[in-house]
């Protein structure tokens, strides 16, 4: 893959005099071959040889440093490019990738015409690939690494695997080294040996492996991306480009999606189209819903939305040949109860717009209050967003019931400093203050209310706040606060201004 | 060619609705009281519930937003109230705090807070808002005098408004007046507390009341009674009533005085 990568970028091993290309990589001081194309390969050269015996074995080679980040992304990329065929992609690296298939060959006429189109399509890319399905993980990997095109039957991955090198168990180099001088030149040959005596020799990881490839033991494969809980797509066998098309396809998505999470009693909370251009391009659009959800119309409606708000708008390019509707997310969704109240209804109402306006501007952007057990004043009312908080449990503070407001309809996320002038009693509100460039004169004030911060968090060790609430003569009302405590000798303690009373 | 004709006036109905003055009184919905009996007997019994209204910030943005929440929590009823406010307007006015709302009497968990970039924004979502019938007002806060808000902008809140009933308030905060097609227009300046208070009393409003599309216009001393949750006459406030005034002379005035107290927070 990697020499692949480099002539599809650079065009380096592209030409027709065939000359070999390497990629080298530094190796305890040594420079080692990392990888190597086909042309290389036919003139005798191995991956892991020196890079100077290389340079003995063949004239004119064209050597380039590896770039080992841009293979990962290559790779991923192509993983990206392999959910069209499964969604359950896992990758092998360096250069492998692992699909499981199950019940998915039939959408494509069967294990054989599918592995075809795969190959076919990665030939197509510029890619030279090879490809087995087998079982499992272990026989598929050995398969497609010694006998590319080969499709074990169920159950017949011992005798398919049999004939392939030891090499194909991927042991380490010194195991595998061990066994062939010993005479056990193919699995099958390792194979019939008896199991305690290779497990006393190279250890149990051994056995699982060897196991592994006959298919008789199964290694659970981790996918990179989570497994949708519920998911439906469509596959085009024309590319399509017209957005009204693809708007009526994500509804009648939807459609069979509900109908599946209804009758498990779910409903998404979680939402996502992939968008599979036919050039390989896969764009990825989230939807998050503040309840569970599991009405197409309006499913549809929220990725319309969605869609248009877009800074970076869908490119169909080409046109999209497939187009999968997941549920990522679910959560159990009760059945509604139909009652003389009206409030259900409101609710929902309430939970389309949140989820409309967040579609539409970003959750983060649509918030809802959430009281906090404190009493520092900005951390005592946070705003969360609307669609991760959980709203069924919030009790604000009864409101003490004598005015005036002790809290300020506008605080400032910053306290912003305020020059304060006139000899103040000591521990009292200042007479006047300059607040952006204005003058107030303070002719009412209240406290000090004395806010210490809690230490037993770390507020940066910031210092005690004495608070005033002060009017001044025009009837402006502030909330001001004094850092630290009075104390002689102290050094002069600020003045801030953090918000403004209705 | 009738058919025709009724087609063409089919096309042009969505039209003419954002172009013709705003009419059908029939389908207003009751006022609701503001609780301030003089301002109550110039405005039609009170608050209109599914129209728009503006208010203006005289000099402190607080206290014009004090009024519009006020203004919000009569007409809400049990419903619930959208706060759309812009990114400048949290650095330049302050954070709406919700501890303040809860004093205020407001339920901070009744209200719904959207953050947008800019006025364009906090528009398209005050419209598309209106059309949620589970809301009992919209406040959509937009400083300055952008020209996306224009005539035609303010019209299209109104219809949103009474479309489905909910109330939209536009809180303009550093603004002046410019045309537009609302109910009400308050300018909005703080008032100072009664002389005998230990402490300050209620928030207290010098409301001048410059645009009723159905009657005169006045300017009135309005203090917010936060645990009935309604407006009241100050009591032992010194005299600041104005009582009702032509409406050309408030407005302006009230234009005038506003230009001198745009930058001022």
């Amino acid at each position: 893959m990697p020499t692949d990568r480099l002539r599809r970028k650079t065009g380096i091993g592209a030409a027709p005099d065939k000359t070999p290309v390497v990629l080298s990589l530094k190796d305890a001081n040594a420079r080692i071959v990392y990888a190597l194309d086909i042309n290389a390969a036919r003139a005798g050269l191995k991956v892991g040889m020196a890079l100077a015996s290389a340079r003995a074995v063949v004239n004119a080679v064209h050597v380039v440093e590896a770039d080992l980040p841009a293979d990962r992304a290559m790779l991923e990329a192509i993983a990206d490019w392999c959910d069209r065929y499964s969604p359950f992609v896992a990758l092998d690296p360096p250069h492998g990738l692992l699909l499981d298939i199950t019940g998915a060959d039939h959408l494509f006429g069967g294990e054989q015409a599918m592995l075809d189109t795969i190959r076919g399509a990665f030939r197509k890319q510029g890619f030279l690939c090879h490809g087995a399905i087998a079982g499992t993980e272990a026989a598929a990997r050995a398969l497609a690494r010694f006998a590319d095109g080969t499709i074990a039957a169920p159950g017949d991955e011992a005798a398919t695997t049999a004939p392939l090198p030891t090499a194909a168990l991927d042991l380490d180099e010194k195991d595998t080294h061990a066994l062939v001088r010993a005479g056990l030149k193919t699995i099958g040959m390792v194979a019939a040996r008896m199991r305690n005596e290779l497990m006393a020799r190279f250890g149990k990881e051994m056995v699982f492996k060897l196991e592994r490839a006959l298919g008789k033991r199964e290694k659970p494969i981790s996918p990179r991306r989570i497994l949708p809980a519920y998911s439906a797509e469509r596959r085009f066998a024309e590319p399509v480009v017209s957005e009204e098309f693809i708007a009526g396809e994500i509804q009648e998505l939807a459609a069979s999606l509900c109908e599946v999470m209804e009758e498990r009693g779910q409903g998404a909370r979680l939402l996502e189209t992939s968008f599979f251009r036919s050039d390989g391009e896969v764009r990825r659009i989230e939807v998050e819903t503040a309840r569970p959800l599991r009405d197409p119309a309006t499913i549809a409606k929220l990725f319309r939305t969605r869609l248009d708000a877009l800074t970076d708008p869908l490119d169909p390019g080409f046109g999209f040949d497939l187009v999968r509707l997941a549920a990522v997310q679910t959560e159990r969704q009760v059945p509604e109860s139909v009652g003389l109240d009206a409030r259900p209804d409101e609710e929902k109402e309430i939970a389309y717009l949140i989820d409309r306006l967040a579609a539409r501007f970003g959750s983060h952007r649509m918030l809802l209050f959430q009281p906090q057990d404190t009493h520092i004043p900005e951390a005592a009312g946070v705003a969360v967003p609307a669609q991760h908080a959980d709203d069924t449990d919030i009790k604000w503070d009864a409101r003490n019931n004598v005015d005036p407001p002790r809290r300020p309809i506008r605080m400032f996320e910053k306290p912003e400093p305020i020059d304060v002038f006139g000899a103040a009693v000591p521990d009292g509100a200042p007479p006047r203050f300059t607040w952006r460039n204005v003058q107030h004169r303070v002719v009412r004030a209240e406290g000090p209310e004395r806010l210490a911060m809690e230490w037993w968090q770390s507020y940066d060790h910031k210092p005690t706040r004495d608070y005033f609430r002060v009017e001044d003569e025009a009837g402006r009302r502030f909330w001001l606060f004094r850092e630290g405590l009075y104390m002689h000798g102290a050094p002069e303690r600020r003045w801030f201004l953090h918000g403004l009373f209705a | 060619m009738d058919s025709l004709l009724r087609k063409i006036e089919g096309v042009f109905e969505g039209t003419r609705a954002l172009l013709n003055p705003i009419s059908g009184e029939s389908r207003q919905r009751p006022a609701i009281a503001t609780g301030h009996a003089d301002a109550d007997a110039v405005l039609p019994g009170g608050i209109l519930p599914g129209v728009l209204h503006e208010v203006f910030a005289g000099d402190m943005s607080a206290a014009a937003s004090g009024f519009a929440a006020g203004l919000a929590q009569r007409v809400r009823g049990q419903k619930r109230l959208l706060w759309i406010r812009q990114d400048y307007a949290a650095l330049e006015h302050g954070e709406i705090c919700p501890t303040g709302l809860n004093e205020l009497g407001i339920d901070p968990s009744a209200v719904l807070i959207l953050r947008t970039a800019n006025a364009a924004d906090a528009l398209k979502a005050a419209a598309d808002a209106l059309s949620c019938i589970a809301l009992g007002a919209v406040i959509a806060e937009v400083p300055g005098n952008p020209k996306i808000l224009d005539l035609v902008a303010t019209r299209r809140l109104t219809l949103g408004a009474r479309n489905k009933g909910v109330t939209a308030i536009l809180l303009r905060p550093s603004a002046h007046p410019e045309p537009s097609a609302t109910e009400t227009r308050w300018t909005i300046r703080t008032h100072v507390s009664a002389e005998h208070d230990e402490d300050w009393g209620r928030p207290c409003f010098d409301a001048a009341l410059v645009r009723n599309r159905h009657g005169e216009t006045g300017r009135w001393a309005m203090e917010w009674n936060c645990d009935d949750g309604v407006f009241a006459k100050p009591a032992g406030h010194p005299a600041t009533d104005h009582g009702p005034v032509a409406a050309t002379l408030a407005d302006g005035s009230a234009q005038a005085e506003d230009r001198d107290w745009r930058r001022a927070g």
